[in-house]
């Protein structure tokens, strides 16, 4: 079974609600993204979004686009990315990885070629930004051949008749972006939210986990979400602790670390 | 082979065969489907097009002429070259047409505020010159290089009431300020509508650019057949490619040779164009498949033309497809061949185009010689005055 899959059956189980986290691959370079992955799960992250560079991030805001530029500058490509997960698997054969970044390199690649060597290297999903359900068929068959999970957004604005096109194509979770916009804003109201999620769950029949990302940026926030999701997902607020400690990787570690700790303590047990 | 009917693309799903669609954020589709039907059931009515009309000609001053250029003529050989004027529109491009009818569309929808990417500046200062008539909020999005290199546009978007926000992201030109306004759509998508100015962009912007800037071809068959004379062959300059297909969309199913000219640059083998039709590869780029320029990887490359306006790893849909389809020949010159095709104009008919239509020009220039007695139609996409600062400084002056 998919890594995906067995996190979230677990935490059914065990009532939790999974954490999972965004960061940039290769920012500020590849090295300390292994060591910054290995820190989340030591601090609690169930599930690591691994950020696949590239040079149009549009759906992004300025904080993750800085540290896609960063690691742009060190010419970080698909191919050092999942290097990266190969790495990482040495030493964890349990935290699921999904790559998540914007079509077009994994078209350059090709769609069959980039699935199985994702699938080889470790990879259990994919979230791609810029492609909606009805512009993935293709690559959806070649992922799914290859059992890797492909992840979709819905949003506040996406009708129902998009959302169960969504919940159909949707495998491991479904991504539910809390507000309008783009990464690095903030929730103000958690009420419609949980609607959302609860009309999701609800269209789905409870079939696909149903996780909030975008805008969560504490522990409060977290708890909160937490309780009536399936996952909450920090991306931003690490970024943003990496740039500002970009000169001191110590310090950039400790940091993160006991921030995550921080959020992965108030998520606790529903 | 079965006749492809031309003007039934793209589909309903935005796609010309394998290019277009709508490659996007999930928080974009519904403003962009609000956007489709809005366009459907607002501008498709005969009132909205009666004013369009109406505005297009007193506002706008259209319809622009059709020049025959006869002393260039007549140097180059036995061919007759006519210029469609769309630099005597207001505001000097034909960027305008498109500005006013989506202008005029975000008014009946309802929205209180534009936003807009610019490159050269052109399709900033159509915008707000638009915004400023229909009294609407004007944000426009520009790569802070950009703003160095075209300071004029910049101070004149400001004199109309417009906001200029440098972008300096990325290359920090017009791709990344696409994608500033891309993401500021996104976050005030209730009362913003985006402007694109080019026929780029997830579907239905291709579509929607197209159809406003397709007056060009229509006015121009009319004014053809009014003097008794039939196009053969049709030339215009490719960016994002809006005046291009402006003019060569109504001539699509009819029996007329088209080409488009990208930037070649310094050269296509030295790797500093603007190209991706002739040296691009498809991929996805800002909302839709079609030919981009990309490294091995995947990444957008960053281009070179000495026309800020051609300057762009993308190009729109419809045209991929129509290179597929070899309905059109997309061809290069070089930014020196441009340049000298843009002294030529302007010496020897008293017209100074802009860099970019100096491209369409060398192309024509070129072939004059070989198409005897030909009517070759160049779309002359805007006036030059906004290139006089480089113009002066590739001959050392300062203005």
């Amino acid at each position: 079974m998919n890594r995906i899959n067995q996190l979230f059956l677990q935490q059914k189980k065990s009532k939790r609600t999974a954490f999972i986290t965004y960061l940039v691959c290769g920012d500020p370079d590849l090295k300390s993204t292994l060591k910054i992955m290995n820190l989340m799960v030591e601090s609690g992250v169930d599930l690591i979004e691994l950020g696949v560079p590239f040079t149009d991030p549009i759906a992004d805001g300025p904080t993750i686009q800085k540290g896609v530029e960063r690691a742009l500058k060190k010419n970080v490509s698909l191919l050092d990315v999942l290097k990266v997960v190969e790495a990482f698997r040495k030493s964890n054969q349990k935290t699921p990885l999904v790559l998540m970044g914007y079509m077009n390199p994994i078209e350059r690649m090709g769609f069959n070629k980039f699935s199985i060597q994702a699938k080889s290297k470790g990879v259990d999903g994919v979230l791609l930004v810029d492609s909606p359900p009805e512009e993935s068929e293709e690559i959806n068959s070649a992922l799914i051949k290859n059992d890797l999970c492909q992840i979709f957004l819905a949003s506040p604005t996406t009708e129902d008749k998009r959302l169960k096109k969504i919940i159909k194509y949707s495998t491991g979770y479904l991504y539910y972006v809390s507000i309008k916009g783009i990464t690095g804003s903030s929730i103000i109201d958690f009420k419609p939210i949980k609607k959302s999620v609860d009309h999701i769950r609800k269209l789905s029949k409870g079939s696909i986990p149903v996780t909030v990302g975008f805008g969560i940026k504490n522990g409060i926030t977290a708890k909160n979400i937490g309780k009536f999701s399936d996952g909450i997902i920090i991306g931003s607020s690490i970024v943003e602790l990496i740039e500002q400690h970009i000169d001191n990787k110590m310090i950039m570690y400790k940091k993160i670390k006991s921030f995550l700790m921080s959020i992965s303590k108030s998520i606790g047990e529903k | 082979m079965k006749k492809i009917n031309y003007k039934s693309f793209p589909d309903k799903d935005g796609h010309f065969a394998k290019y277009g669609g709508q490659y996007v954020s999930e928080t974009l589709m519904y403003p962009l489907s609000e956007l489709y039907k809005a366009y459907m059931k607002i501008a498709k009515s005969a009132s909205f097009q009666k004013e369009l009309k109406g505005e297009l000609k007193n506002y706008v001053g259209r319809p622009t002429p059709i020049y025959h250029a006869s002393r260039i003529s007549k140097e180059l050989g036995n061919c007759n070259i006519y210029l469609k004027r769309e630099d005597l529109n207001h505001t000097g491009a034909h960027k305008i047409n498109n500005a006013m009818g989506q202008a005029m569309l975000a008014k009946a929808m309802g929205k209180t505020r534009i936003i807009a990417e610019t490159g050269a500046g052109q399709h900033g200062v159509a915008t707000a010159t638009a915004c400023a008539r229909y009294n609407l909020k004007c944000v426009v999005y520009m790569g802070s290089e950009d703003i160095q290199r075209q300071k004029i546009n910049v101070y004149r978007m400001k004199l109309l009431g417009a906001e200029v926000v440098a972008v300096n992201s990325g290359s920090k030109t017009l791709k990344d300020a696409l994608n500033e306004a891309l993401r500021d759509w996104v976050t005030n998508v209730d009362d913003t509508h985006y402007i694109i100015g080019s026929v780029a962009g997830p579907h239905p912007y291709p579509m929607i650019v197209r159809d406003f800037q397709s007056v060009i071809g229509h006015e121009s068959k009319q004014q053809m057949k009014k003097i008794n004379k039939k196009a053969h062959i049709l030339v215009a300059c490719v960016g994002g490619g809006s005046n291009a297909i402006g003019l060569f969309h109504p001539y699509l199913n009819d029996n007329v040779e088209i080409i488009g000219v990208e930037a070649g640059g310094y050269g296509l083998s030295t790797g500093k164009h603007a190209a991706p039709l002739n040296k691009g590869k498809p991929g996805i780029l800002h909302g839709n498949r079609t030919y981009i320029m990309e490294d091995k990887n995947g990444q957008i490359e960053s281009t070179h033309s000495i026309s800020a306006g051609l300057d762009y790893p993308g190009v729109g849909p419809e045209h991929s497809w129509l290179k597929d389809n070899k309905r059109v020949k997309y061809v290069t010159v070089t930014d020196k061949e441009a340049l000298e095709a843009f002294y030529y104009l302007t010496e020897k008919e008293g017209i100074i185009p802009a860099l970019e239509t100096a491209h369409a020009l060398a192309y024509t220039f070129k072939i004059a010689k070989s198409k005897s007695k030909k009517n070759i139609l160049v779309n002359l996409s805007g006036r030059g005055d906004k290139d006089i600062d480089t113009i002066a400084s590739l001959q050392g002056m300062k203005v």
